[in-house]
């Protein structure tokens, strides 16, 4: 059979979206961060003290180089009206290496204007990880269950009830480990409200949610107040889980403090991406779950039990997220204040959008998270041009910025939401 | 494998869906379900396959009772089932839905795609499939997802396959595809279940021919039986086959479609440049497998699809950039292709519904209020005027059955003065009696003047209605032809062969005297059964 060739013969020409962000941030970058900065000089420290061996400082003239990078940048911008005339969009590379540009620009433009000249730039890093730690099992904990077809809203809840319950236990038991178990334990029991309510009796998944995160904070607020603020030596003194330096790697600079000189929970939180990812894709439970999210009807047809999967599977993220909860009280923070977490749990859940429901995803973008919370604290300390208000702004504009502006329309599991009734 | 259905009854709540029903389906054998639309195939086979549990009654294979309580139960059986709508997840390669559900695996549950791969390939090539393990499902043509889901059953050894409207999605080429398929299948000894209201290929390919009507088996009779006597079986009474309408004579050009093209959000062109012309007093028909443009070409004349080039002028009028209001005001008349989301208020009273889009017009509205009076004397009216089954007009409209609904819905349309008609499946899932009267009513309205278009993905349908034919082919015009073109004709077009490819290519095929089906139907001979549309809300009328 001889079939026509039907191409479609009209075209659109790719959004503007690009090519005008490009522009602007072009702009800002020449402009700004180039003939108005400082022509102080920036420096960045790589190594810290304990260090194996010490890699030189790196020293960028704050306004030469930004106006460098500015003029890059206008020929990326340039380039990219180019291509979109052409019908074609930017390569990915391109904008990667406009993004970094920018940023690097920014960093650059700060600390060259601000009160210290210089910023370490492995004690950055270092402590975006640690601040992404109850990120990522947050994020972990949405990926699981919104793989399966549940809405998690409730990680906010996990992580504050995971924080109490390991402060509280860890404090009268002396015992972090139990603190830990505690913690999970504590996640799962707000996860199994949710998947009864949201499974069995079939109520909406983002109203249980929401109306758990409340309750999780009225019942710890409540019991801080009267029990631990009563006693808190007794309940409000966690013994706390040691970081483990790893003797000879913990001392190579810049990945040595992230990689090798982490608590017990930041080391399972490396090995947890891991094993959600591999068991999400490489596995049998992971197929299963996946078909469950995404076509339950067709995955009951073939005799796998729907809403027993995703039971399970709401438990499950409810135990990661609790564990990344008392990372809050076992290593962060010496003992548990109310709300404790932050509103990290709706960053956690936008972690898990803006990584397309990837656990590998969710965890990078848990990470840049980290990394704007933890640059509006080091900037602040610094002294910058910019108000401290503004910088405290920033994990947040990082965050509506991802979401909105980069993932633009990311597809989720297609059954997520909508409980699965047998007819 | 013999399967045995004794005394099956479901009933859902006092409504039964089967009644008594015996059925015996012999080792190797094609066994037809024949019914209309809602006549309860569709709930027996969710029976068998323990998707329901009976009421009462037994499922007995090769004499032994069996008892299922899920599909898992029914496959390790050897029962495997190809749903109307498709069990296979969209975004998994055919390889994991393949697996899905009886994985091969390594240690730890870690899977092993490669067993799986290999056995797709065996079955692929044995029956000349050509599925490629690693495609993604959703990218796949519709003939292929459906033969994934047959490789899906055959992996789990099925020896009953049960297919369940599986023609509905095909185009003719692909239907005679796939009944070839089901001939070596059971050459190789599967029987299979072949649920079908198609009165054409059920006479090619079966065995045995049981007809259902109203949940009760009618009668099993032999291939051989004419289609007049199937028809009349499976509705019940003697059924007129011809609409013998007569030629249109049209006038000068009415709507004038130039250069549409539509691109849908994912930046597929979903129309590319369509233009054609309908002039008054003509039917023009869209023929094409469904997803081919039809949707957004009807959208676009009406306006809730935005068009990105072209231009559709209605009596020299430019619609193209008009709210839908302005367009309906104008005096286009729409029938969407899906009645109870688009066409219809379902828990609204078929009086409202009958108004919904002249609510604000004179006589039904005045200033703020509504004339009640008139909405009640026009319901009356309209009502008795199409022969809406109904006791009381203050009935919601989801209390009526899909061909009086369809009623309705034609009924407020042709209640104005239109000068445009668009029709989408005018007839989709509604009774064999309701079909013949839609029918009517839509020549006559032609037969008044007035331009219409109709869509559909039912040949039958197109070839009986249509003064001439328009083949839609991913999103464009692949030729306009006359009414009267043949249907191997028309079904190569819509595959996308060319007008002239397809006429000399069908010719051959004669010339050949070699046909693929077993039994060639004589092009005039129109039959009442395949003109019934997809039975695409079959399953959910039934299991109400």
């Amino acid at each position: 059979m001889t079939t026509q060739g039907l191409q479609p013969s009209i075209t659109l020409l790719p959004s503007k979206k690009t090519p005008i962000v490009l522009s602007v941030i072009a702009l800002i970058t020449l402009i700004s961060f180039g003939f108005l900065g400082s022509s102080q000089a920036a420096h960045f420290s790589l190594s810290t003290a304990t260090d194996a061996f010490t890699i030189p400082d790196l020293v960028f003239p704050g306004m030469a180089t930004n106006i460098v990078f500015g003029v890059l940048l206008v020929a990326l911008a340039a380039y990219s009206w180019r291509l979109r005339a052409k019908g074609q969009a930017l390569p990915t590379w391109a904008v990667v290496i406009a993004a970094v540009l920018f940023v690097l620009g920014f960093l650059i433009w700060v600390v060259s204007g601000a009160n210290i000249n210089s910023i370490s730039l492995a004690s950055l890093l270092a402590g975006a990880v640690v601040l992404a730690v109850p990120l990522v099992f947050g994020s972990l904990s949405g990926v699981l269950c919104e793989r399966a077809g549940v809405v998690n809203i409730a990680i906010e809840g996990q992580l504050l009830g995971g924080a109490f319950t390991a402060a509280i236990v860890a404090s009268v038991t002396k015992n972090a480990f139990a603190g830990l178990i505690a913690a999970g334990i504590a996640g799962a029991l707000v996860s199994l409200v949710l998947a009864v309510f949201a499974i069995k009796y079939l109520v909406n998944q983002i109203i249980v949610g929401v109306v758990l995160n409340v309750l999780v904070s009225g019942i710890t607020g409540f019991l801080f107040t009267t029990v631990m603020q009563e006693d808190p030596e007794l309940f409000n003194s966690p013994a706390h889980l040691p970081i483990i330096a790893i003797p000879g790697l913990s001392a190579i600079p810049v990945i040595g403090p992230i990689l090798f000189k982490q608590s017990l929970i930041g080391y399972l939180m490396y090995v947890a991406v891991f094993l959600v990812w591999f068991g999400l894709f490489k596995t049998r439970w992971g197929l299963r779950v996946r078909a469950v999210g995404e076509h339950p009807k067709a995955a009951d047809t073939l005799g796998i039990k729907v809403n027993a999967t995703r039971f399970w599977n709401v438990t499950l993220g409810g135990i990661v997220a609790g564990i990344g909860g008392s990372f809050f009280t076992l290593v962060a923070i010496d003992s548990f204040t109310k709300e404790i977490s932050g509103g990290r749990g709706f960053i956690a859940l936008a972690a898990v959008i803006f990584g397309r429901w990837n656990p590998i995803g969710a965890f990078a973008a848990a990470l840049l998270f980290g990394f704007a919370d933890n640059l509006q604290v080091i900037l602040t300390i610094i002294g910058t041009p910019v108000p401290s208000q503004f910088m405290a702004m920033m994990p947040y504009l990082v965050t509506i910025f991802a979401v909105a502006g980069l993932v633009g329309r990311s597809r989720g599991p297609a059954a997520v939401g909508e409980p699965y009734v047998k007819e | 494998m013999k399967l045995e259905l004794r005394g099956i009854s479901k009933a859902f709540g006092s409504f039964y869906a089967n009644k008594d029903i015996d059925l015996v389906v012999d080792d190797a054998q094609i066994h037809c379900l024949l019914g209309e639309n809602g006549a309860g195939k569709s709930t027996l086979m969710n029976v068998l396959y323990g998707l329901y549990q009976p009421t009462e009654g037994h499922i007995l294979l090769d004499d032994k009772p069996v008892a299922f309580s899920g599909p898992g139960d029914a496959m390790a059986a050897g029962i495997g089932m190809v749903h109307q709508h498709f069990m296979l997840i969209p975004v998994f390669t055919v390889a994991e839905n393949i697996a899905l559900g009886a994985e091969a695996t390594k240690a730890g549950g870690v899977l092993d795609l490669q067993v799986t791969r290999k056995k797709v390939r065996e079955i692929s090539d044995r029956y000349g499939f050509n599925v490629d393990p690693d495609a993604v499902v959703e990218d796949l043509p519709v003939g292929v997802q459906q033969r994934v889901e047959i490789i899906k059953a055959l992996v789990r050894e099925a020896k009953v396959l049960i297919l369940d409207e599986p023609t509905a999605v095909l185009t003719p080429q692909e239907t005679d595809e796939l009944l070839d398929i089901m001939r070596q299948l059971k050459a190789n000894g599967t029987s299979i279940v072949f649920i079908s209201h198609k009165l054409r290929e059920v006479r090619a390919v079966s065995d045995v021919i049981t007809v259902v009507r109203r949940g009760l088996v009618v009668d099993s009779v032999a291939p051989e039986t004419s289609t007049t006597e199937l028809a009349n079986l499976m509705v019940g009474r003697a059924v007129q086959l011809n609409l013998d309408k007569e030629a249109g004579t049209p006038g000068e050009a009415s709507l004038a479609v130039r250069e549409l093209s539509v691109i849908n959000p994912a930046g597929t062109t979903t129309l590319d440049r369509v233009s054609f012309d309908i002039h008054k007093g003509e039917i023009l028909a869209v023929a094409g497998v469904q997803g081919n443009g039809q949707t957004e070409l009807t959208e676009a004349i009406l306006g809730t699809q935005p068009v990105n080039a072209g231009s559709i002028k209605l009596d020299g009028q430019e619609l193209v950039g008009k709210s839908v209001k302005a367009v309906l005001r104008s005096g286009v008349g729409f029938v969407p292709e899906d009645r109870s989301v688009h066409g219809l208020v379902t828990q609204f009273s078929i009086e409202e519904n009958l108004i919904l889009d002249l609510y604000d017009r004179k006589p039904f509205g005045k200033g703020i209020s509504m004339n009640l009076e008139a909405m009640k004397k026009n319901a009356t009216k309209q009502i008795a005027d199409f022969d809406v089954r109904t006791d009381n007009p203050l009935n919601p409209a989801s209390s009526l059955s899909g061909g009086n609904q369809q009623k309705v819905v034609m009924a407020r349309e042709l209640s104005r003065d239109l000068k445009l008609f668009i029709a989408s499946q005018p007839t989709r899932g509604v009774d064999v009696g309701s079909i013949e009267f839609l029918h009517r009513r839509i020549v006559a309205e032609r037969d008044k003047g007035t331009p219409v278009l109709i869509v559909s993905t039912e040949l039958d349908e197109v070839m009986e209605l249509a003064d001439r034919i328009a083949v839609l082919y991913k999103g464009k015009i692949n030729g306009i032809v006359p009414g009267d073109t043949s249907r191997e004709v028309l079904g190569l077009m819509m595959a996308g062969v060319s007008q002239e490819d397809a006429t000399s290519q069908a010719g051959h095929v004669k010339a050949d005297a070699e046909p693929v089906e077993a039994t060639p139907v004589p092009v005039e001979t129109k039959q009442p059964g395949q003109a019934a549309p997809g039975e695409s809300n079959a399953a959910e009328g039934e299991a109400q």
